[in-house]
């Protein structure tokens, strides 16, 4: 049998390359990001000045819900070819091979959205001294996201209706991520100190780390029952 | 004292025995509730006197606040329910649960449409993005989540435990959502009554208000009760007890 820490990292790793091999998929809820978030100068204003006020607010909402739409990606094609069977049956507890399956998630889908926001700040208009925060409110919110979205996409994967019903579970928990991130970056535009926000971000960002994966695996075991 | 709650436990855990003991209590709650709600409005809207800044419009609290605690209370009695039909595997459990989330979105809907009513003369606006109100909103997403889940999922018993999940998950999450939307934005006059502090409410306009939240809760109870018997029935249906019971009915 071999030991906990390798058949996370095998997990882990295969999870990686998964995405690797379709990288086709892997763009799409980056593409999503960058439609989203430039709809909102067509649909609002263009005035730059107005567009880098609401800017924190449109990113963060943004990468609230590309986060939302690659959740498929979490549980889907394992419960589809049977693999979340047997991780199931693996001798290895689920919790953590669930938690390096929401950690590779998030290299996946929330880490490239990190990546990608400064370019959406500067073309959104937001304040030069907005841009740290804003990379590290992403930074820790967007892990957040996956692992509170891991509890949901536990729940409906495997679901025929699970498309329209997944955003309903999922994006009331979003709202403190929502909250403290945007006004973080908000605030450091206006000048002024972020350190409760990232406080209170880091601190949520531990909370969800221990909770979330025994909810997701309670969530996973139902799932397959079904 | 410990033996009796036991024994208490395990009998709640037999749905004849749940849907006995509950018709005995169903009288009780009506009549209390009924003269609680009927002397607390009769008070409230009539006889309590008219607020120094809002005159009389503030009367509608006899309704909007017990609505607003009651709410509250639902999502609680679900999460609770949930957590003991998860761990002791008791089904009434997640029948109450099951019963619950659609009193609590109708409760929670009066909360907010009446807060909307008040809202129109006091802040010469049906909507304000202020703490309460929107935590409220939020508490109504979260009610819609469990019940599209419900819905959403064909066998029942494995939708039960899913509700139960995300129950639970939700009231894990209901003191962070109510604690980040106060600190987003305090617009709000503070909360009306706290349990800690005296009120700061006259008398004679926090009487009623006390009955009135009682009877709504009573009247939350009758309604649970009734619900929570319905789906008994249902399930139970092929028992003979369940027979004897619409035999005698019908």
């Amino acid at each position: 049998m071999i030991s906990l820490s390798a058949a996370m990292l095998a997990t882990f790793r295969r999870d990686l390359l998964l995405a690797y091999r379709a990288k086709g998929e892997l763009l799409n809820p980056l593409m999503f990001f960058l439609i989203v978030s430039s709809l909102f100068p067509l649909a609002v204003s263009p005035d730059p000045e107005f567009l880098g006020s609401i800017a924190p607010g449109i990113i963060w909402v943004g990468a609230l819900l590309a986060t939302l739409l690659s959740l498929d990606l979490l549980f889907k094609a394992d419960h589809d070819d049977g693999t979340l069977e047997q991780f199931l049956l693996m001798p290895q507890p689920l919790v953590f091979l669930v938690l390096s399956k929401i950690l590779a998630h998030w290299c996946i889908a929330g880490l490239p959205l990190v990546i990608v926001a400064p370019l959406l700040g500067v073309m959104l208009g937001l304040p030069e001294n907005a841009y740290f925060a804003l990379m590290m409110s992403l930074l820790l919110g967007t892990p957040i996201l996956s692992l509170l979205g891991a509890i949901g996409a536990g729940l409906t994967v495997g679901l025929k209706k699970g498309g329209m019903l997944l955003p309903l579970l999922i994006l009331p928990l979003y709202i403190p991520v929502l909250i403290f991130g945007a006004s973080a970056v908000q605030s450091a535009g206006q000048g002024m100190a972020i350190n409760g926000h990232i406080a209170f971000l880091g601190a949520y960002l531990f909370f969800t780390l221990a909770v979330c994966p025994l909810a997701t695996v309670a969530a996973l075991k139902l799932s397959v029952a079904r | 004292m410990w033996n009796y709650l036991k024994r208490l436990y395990h009998k709640m855990g037999s749905p004849k025995w749940f849907y006995d003991i509950s018709n005995k209590w169903l009288p009780w709650l009506i009549g209390v509730g009924c003269l609680l709600m009927g002397v607390g409005l009769v008070w409230g809207l009539a006889y309590a006197p008219a607020d120094y800044l809002q005159g009389n419009s503030f009367r509608i609290i006899y309704i909007h606040v017990p609505a607003a605690i009651v709410a509250q209370s639902c999502y609680m009695l679900m999460a609770v329910a949930g957590l003991v039909a998860m761990v002791w595997r008791m089904k009434i459990a997640f029948w109450v649960m099951r019963a619950a989330a659609p009193i609590g979105v109708s409760v929670t809907a009066i909360a907010l449409f009446t807060g909307a009513i008040w809202g129109k003369p006091t802040w010469g606006t049906w909507w304000v993005w202020d703490a309460r109100l929107t935590s409220m909103l939020i508490l109504l997403f979260l009610y819609f989540g469990v019940i599209a889940l419900y819905n959403a999922i064909e066998d029942d018993e494995l939708a039960n435990k899913a509700g139960a999940i995300l129950s639970i998950v939700g009231v894990i999450n209901i003191p962070i959502i109510k604690y980040s939307v106060e600190w987003w934005n305090t617009l709000h006059q503070p909360a009306t009554i706290t349990l800690t502090k005296k009120p700061t409410m006259a008398p004679e306009m926090f009487i009623p208000l006390v009955l009135t939240i009682v009877g709504f809760y009573c009247w939350f109870a009758v309604w649970l009760i009734l619900r929570t018997q319905n789906e008994i029935l249902w399930r139970e249906r092929r028992t003979k007890w369940v027979q004897q019971v619409t035999n005698h009915v019908l």
